[in-house]
């Protein structure tokens, strides 16, 4: 059975601070990491490899050369083998952009079982990639997946609802994209560590991938920025002291002032 | 300090992991049970902290003392007591073997040690032969196709969690240390006890005692390395050791450094923050410094040991400047905040106690300075 | 729209390099060089002192005049609409009348005739309906043949899908099949005067950077939008509209998925989005047991209880109640934020509420940037003690 997961390095946006006299984002000192949800994809896809003997993993991402760091993060969990798709040409893609050349570089490896995803990236929050590199390649999707087994050569999936979940038989091979509900993703070890830097990590560029410049990159995508501004900062309000009793009756006042009750 | 991607990767993994499972109410835990999880104990197996410069045919990582120390540093940050779990195989105990040991004691002994399923301890210490160690008396005599073993070992870290023991003790009384041989010994086999764990001041939760040796027998095979080569093979093994001990130094010191910093940026008294006084600030700056001084003595050795050049006298100097930094950093931590630094609630009180260890196993500073002015005066 | 330094003008001040939030700048000598990381985001046009970076404009243009009318898909579940439907109607009627084009609904699924005289009465000119029994409950495959039929037939020029689990799967695999762009979660939709075009504004990089998207050259533009951040409709019974039924061509097998069992787990579903007043907590409130403060105070006002993602990693609170960027947004008149430190993938989510009122120890959390009221101190004891006082002041009344 092959395996393959999709990933994505991002910027660490829970350490993105702003600056509070500009108002822009300050980066210096941000780490990279492995997007979160992908962890979780990834690991679903090792606990496959624990369960049943020939299982592959393979990691695909396409981004700028310095993602082979994330990628050996992956491999030192316990992938097999690792692919960037790297590329000028790639630069400047939106999700649909993202997703044909996600798909291409999916085709060339081929021959996969399951395709697992993160559910969103938290650079950009969309959740569209994954759903849109099944529709590329033809095969069935779900997203927000909470819950995961195979019986009798199906995958039997939990999709995650706003008030629960559905339980769904999906036909193999199909395209999942992980919640941080699914698993708990497992830690590098210094043994995989070791390893992962005895590997090569493939890199593809559009050449390789057989794909026009014009239908990657920022050419293909649909969608383009317009502007960017980071978000006006409400204004600081009132601080309300006292003892918890003046605390509270003051708070009363100022909802009773609002006609709140 | 710049490290290789590998290294910063291996550093990242340690961080992370420390930072996710030693929460406080885990450390808290340790500490009032005095028992540190075996759950948590293959957690870290898993994570291949246990065999890190083993070689792969041995079943560890196959990586470099550099990548040990970074280890050590990191965990010892969060947690001092987890980082003597992770010292233990890697160093004193799996140092013997990997030394001296035949492939069958390799497989037998340092393979299940690193995959967390068998606990092992350095027994070398004794009550009336510490940094003298030359001066031990037990006593192994040989009969046919075993060894019968008498005597006491002291202050043998893990020793009543161990399932196996490294036992140093005299097979010729008349040799000096040339008549010291080293044994590995089965904590079940007969004759063997251990006696009641030491009430420490610090590095709570991994258990300490006496091993007692009462006519033991111990098969011909279980000799490790030749007779009459144990007190060699105790001093290479320590030798490695100081590292560790170095590193252990570097990552407790860096935990203090960095409570301090964040407390000094709190903490407000007379209408600002304490970091705003030049008296707590330019502490600080040298608290920083030294243990910046440290951690590359601390690399260094480790890098010289990779590069296989002699680095006993860096390994000394890195122990002994280290350890002594970290108990400055800590006691400076402790006075930064104030009275809450005496105080349990805090992570600096436990810091300053763990420490305080660090000057004294493993060769106190003072035998590290006999050792680097022997070098010296040479 | 490429993003572009003109080297005659970089004077490699390296302020871009800085300034760019996905580190896709360079230096190359003396001069930036713009690398494959770019997404176009344009932070760094802003910032260059020379006007050095420009946006490189694209001459191709397409005839879109054959696409007219703005679409709300029309989510149910259980036969009854979900609640963003009508804010999605209440926005795309200003939409439309901005445009000057009529606003229709997509409804799918199965006897849901009843639903859209509902959809009139909220604003829609024409509801378009797929009644089948493939249709009942959403699967990926049957809504999305079934609405791309009817965008190739009836040629829409906007779409806009609740950001709902279930518009965030349609909305992607619908867009591939269209061959048009997509943009996630917005939180404001603007037509542009000159050209009708739609600018769809949403935040990116955790919430720490807000991005006005376009679609220019692809038609539908279509949109997922944030439940509970757009106005809803009003509604009015006297609308008339017409019904125009769709064919439904799919079969059962060639829907690939199949669903078993449906399992609901929030006792009663949580609706934040429709609250008027949340009381949230976080990592301050110390435990699962915490939240029974929460509750209490809840409980006095009529509101709900809610939670910042931390106290929903530490397993306090089901992820149901989480509120920000990866959680709800919520729009309720009062929140409280309670032991919650205030990270901006929280703020994101909760910052358009009426009024905020924050306890929390730290004096310097972020979380009092954002309040109206700020209590400094210990929420186990101000909770309480605002919960009595508002206990006494309703039962004066």
């Amino acid at each position: 059975m092959k395996i393959i997961v999709c990933v994505k390095q991002v910027p660490d946006t829970n350490e993105v601070k702003i600056d509070p006299v500009k108002g822009t984002l300050i980066r210096e000192g941000v780490p990279s990491i492995l997007n979160p949800d992908d962890a979780n994809a990834l690991e679903e896809a090792l606990k496959l490899k624990d369960t049943y003997d020939d299982v592959v993993v393979d990691v695909i991402s396409m981004g700028p050369p310095q993602a082979t760091y994330m990628l050996r993060e992956c491999l030192a969990m316990g992938a097999d083998n690792a692919y960037l798709l790297s590329d000028r040409a790639f630069g400047g893609a939106d999700t649909c952009a993202t997703s044909t050349t996600l798909a291409e570089g999916i085709k060339k490896i081929g021959d996969y079982d399951i395709i697992f995803a993160g559910r969103q990236a938290i650079d950009g929050d969309t959740a569209q990639v994954g759903p849109q590199v099944a529709q590329r390649l033809d095969i069935p999707v779900v997203t927000y997946v909470q819950g995961f087994k195979i019986e009798n050569g199906k995958a039997i999936v939990n999709r995650m609802m706003e008030d629960g979940y559905e339980e769904i038989e999906v036909a193999m091979p199909c395209l999942l994209t992980a919640v941080n509900e699914l698993n708990v993703p497992r830690y590098m070890s210094v043994n995989g560590i070791v390893t992962a830097y005895e590997k090569e990590i493939k890199v593809w560029n559009h050449d390789d991938l057989q794909l026009d410049p014009k239908d990657c990159g920022l050419n293909a995508s649909p969608t383009q920025v317009f502007r960017s501004f980071t978000p006006p900062a409400k204004g600081k309000g009132e601080i309300v002291s006292g003892t918890e009793e003046e605390v509270a009756r003051n708070l009363v006042n100022k909802l009773k002032e609002k006609h709140i009750i | 300090m710049f490290l290789s991607e590998k290294h910063t990767l291996i550093q990242k993994l340690a961080a992370d992991f420390a930072a996710k499972e030693f929460t406080k109410e885990f450390l808290d835990h340790v500490e009032e049970s005095e028992v540190f999880p075996e759950e948590m104990y293959q957690k870290m197996a898993k994570a291949g902290f246990f065999g890190i410069k083993v070689p792969k045919e041995l079943g560890g990582a196959g990586a470099d003392n550099l990548a040990y120390v970074l280890v050590m540093e990191q965990i010892a940050k969060a947690s001092g007591v987890a980082s003597i779990y992770v010292s233990s195989p890697n160093s004193l105990s799996g140092g013997p073997l990997l030394l001296s040991g035949t492939d069958e004691q390799k497989d037998k002994y340092l393979r299940p040690i690193i995959t967390g399923e068998k606990k092992l301890c350095f027994a070398l210490t004794e009550p009336g032969a510490g940094s003298d160690a030359g001066s031990m008396t037990s006593r192994a005599v040989k009969n046919g196709d075993h060894y019968i073993l008498n005597g006491r070992k002291t202050f043998i870290t893990m020793a009543p969690l161990a399932d196996y023991a490294i036992v140093y003790a005299k097979t010729d009384p008349t040799a000096g240390t040339r008549g010291i041989s080293a044994f590995i010994i089965d904590m079940k086999w007969p004759g063997v006890s251990c006696g009641k764990p030491e009430n420490k001041m610090g590095v709570i939760g991994c258990a300490t005692s006496d091993i007692i040796m009462e006519d033991v027998k111990v098969p011909v095979e279980n000799l490790l390395g030749e007779e009459g080569k144990g007190f060699v093979n105790a001093m290479k093994t320590l030798d490695i050791g100081r590292i560790g001990v170095a590193a252990q130094s570097i990552g407790v010191a860096g935990g203090a450094l960095e409570e301090a910093i964040r407390y000094s940026k709190e903490r407000k008294q007379f209408k600002r923050r304490i970091a705003d006084f030049q008296g707590i600030s330019f502490m600080l700056a040298e608290m920083a410094t030294k243990l910046e001084a440290a951690k590359l003595l601390t690399y260094q050795a480790a890098m010289m040991k990779d590069a296989n050049l002699p680095a006993s006298k860096e390994a000394s100097m890195a122990k002994f400047f280290a350890s002594e930094v970290c108990n400055e950093i800590c006691a400076k931590a402790v006075q930064i905040h104030g009275g809450y630094g005496f105080i349990k609630e805090y992570k600096v009180e436990r810091m300053y106690r763990d420490c305080r260890v660090f000057t004294i196993y493993e060769g106190t500073s003072q035998v590290q300075q006999m050792v680097i002015a022997g070098q010296l005066l040479k | 729209m490429a993003v572009k330094v003109i080297n005659d003008k970089c004077r490699g001040c390296k302020l871009c390099v800085k300034a760019c939030p996905f580190d896709a700048i360079t230096m190359v000598g003396k001069l930036a060089e713009i690398q494959s990381a770019c997404t176009a985001c344009g932070v760094c046009i802003e910032k260059c002192p020379f006007d050095a970076i420009i946006r490189e404009e694209s001459d191709e243009v397409k005839d879109l005049s054959a696409y007219h009318g703005v679409w709300v898909f029309a989510e149910q579940r259980e036969n009854k609409l979900m609640s963003v439907v009508i804010e999605l109607l209440g926005e795309g009627r200003r939409l439309a009348d901005e445009i000057g084009t009529e606003l229709c609904a997509v409804l799918c699924g199965n006897h849901v005739d009843s639903l859209a005289q509902e959809l009139i009465g909220y604003g829609a000119d024409k509801v378009y309906i797929a009644n089948s029994p493939i249709l009942e409950k959403y699967r990926t495959d049957a809504y999305t043949e079934v609405i791309y039929d009817a965008i190739v037939e009836y040629k829409p020029e906007i779409v806009l899908l609740g950001a709902t689990h279930i518009g965030r799967d349609l909305g992607p695999c619908l867009a591939v099949k269209a061959d048009t762009g997509l943009t996630a979660d917005c939180t404001r939709l603007e037509i542009d005067p000159e050209d009708k075009k739609i600018k769809q504004t949403r935040p990116a990089f955790g919430g720490n950077l807000m991005a006005t998207i376009i679609c220019p050259n692809h038609r539908p533009q279509m949109s997922t939008v944030r439940p509970g951040v757009m106005d809803k409709a009003v509604f009015d019974e006297n609308r008339k509209g017409e019904v125009i039924p769709l064919q439904v061509k799919i079969t059962e097998d060639d829907v690939r998925t199949k669903i078993l069992n449906i399992v609901k787990t929030a006792g009663e579903m949580v609706s934040l989005t429709d609250a008027d007043i949340i009381v949230s907590g976080g990592m301050g409130l110390g435990s699962k047991e915490g939240f029974d403060k929460l509750k209490e105070l809840a409980d006095v006002l009529g509101g709900t209880i809610a939670a910042s993602r931390a106290a929903v990693d530490a397993g306090w609170i089901d992820h149901s109640y989480q509120v920000g960027q990866t959680g709800t947004t919520v729009k309720p008149q009062i929140y409280f934020a309670c032991g919650i430190s205030g990270a901006i993938q929280h703020i994101a989510g909760m910052q358009n509420s009426g009024l905020i009122i924050a306890i929390n120890k730290d004096e310097n959390a972020p979380i009092f940037e954002v309040a109206d009221y700020g209590i400094v101190g210990d929420l186990h004891k101000m909770l309480p003690a605002i919960t009595e006082a508002v206990r006494k002041e309703l039962e004066s009344k």
